[in-house]
């Protein structure tokens, strides 16, 4: 048995019906479990007082924002290298999936910054490159759409999406790159000496597990509607050509 | 049950709602498409069937 067994676009639908619905009933355990075990049952900071509990939101949505580009990449990669139509339809249904992580990100580091740097939005490398990675995102949306031939769409997009990765690494290692500005480094690393206090990292594990179970089903079910969507305009394509 | 959230309740409270509602809508929508997708799909294949 070979993975790309499931460039077969038959094969990807049924194999991702049996797996959606536990994927699904997973991420809405861990989404639920974890958020209110960060929002009900952990304790304030003494720095940072309750703005500790955006933590949970933000944290997970900002890793999704990149891992989700680099998911975009390696199906770009796969459909320019092998011209598997499933790896690019795939790479179209995460893109807004990784737009709204990108979003909740911004919009949550925008309410933690307020009180905690008392400003809601500053040029600071990471920021800067989170905000050019979400109009990465939005261009890759508009250029699927403005394409009508499926095939030339996945080329330009492919070739979007290897320009937006400098940006998607950039957002992770922004802080690394530039030793300024307002964003601290990153508060949960597996080899960090001083990481976050096993009160905050057990839930925010939770979440991120969630967070990674939900964009797993989102691309599940989205790819199949793009699979079935490609589908319909071939058939009626043919239909008008008969 | 609800925790003490101090002066902050403003900004933690906004941070929930944005983003349940961001993916409530993410969900929803990817949701709503994927029956309409199907649905129109099966209704194409059943015409083409038919030979209409």
């Amino acid at each position: 048995m070979s993975i790309w067994e499931y460039a077969n676009p038959v094969k990807f639908i049924r194999t991702t019906d049996k797996i959606l619905p536990w994927v699904s009933i997973a991420a809405v355990v861990c989404l639920v479990g974890g958020l209110v075990w960060g929002f009900f049952f952990t304790p304030a900071d003494y720095r940072q007082g309750s703005t500790v509990k955006i933590f949970y939101l933000h944290v997970p949505s900002a890793l999704m924002a990149i891992n989700a580009w680099m998911m975009m990449l390696v199906a770009s990669l796969i459909w320019i290298v092998r011209r598997h139509h499933v790896s690019a339809l795939a790479a179209r249904a995460a893109a807004p999936v990784g737009a709204v992580m990108t979003l909740i990100a911004l919009a949550t580091g925008a309410l933690w910054g307020q009180p905690m740097w008392g400003t809601w939005w500053a040029w600071d490398p990471r920021l800067t490159s989170f905000l050019i990675l979400f109009l990465f995102y939005l261009g890759y949306m508009a250029l699927w759409s403005a394409i009508e031939n499926d095939d030339t769409a996945a080329d330009l997009t492919s070739i979007l999406c290897l320009v937006g990765s400098v940006f998607a690494l950039l957002s992770r290692y922004a802080v690394n790159f530039w030793n300024q500005g307002l964003h601290q480094g990153a508060s949960m690393s597996l080899d960090a000496e001083e990481n976050v206090a096993d009160v905050f990292w057990y839930p925010a594990l939770v979440c991120i597990a969630g967070f990674v179970l939900l964009f797993i089903a989102l691309v599940f079910l989205r790819t199949q509607t793009e699979i079935r969507a490609r589908r319909a305009r071939a058939l009626l394509a043919r239909e008008r050509a008969a | 049950m609800m925790p003490e959230l101090g002066k902050y309740a403003g900004v933690v409270l906004s941070s929930y709602a944005v983003s349940i509602g961001l993916i409530a809508v993410l969900v929803g929508a990817s949701i709503l498409r994927a029956r309409k997708v199907r649905a129109e799909l099966e209704r194409i294949e059943e015409r083409i069937k038919r030979g209409d």
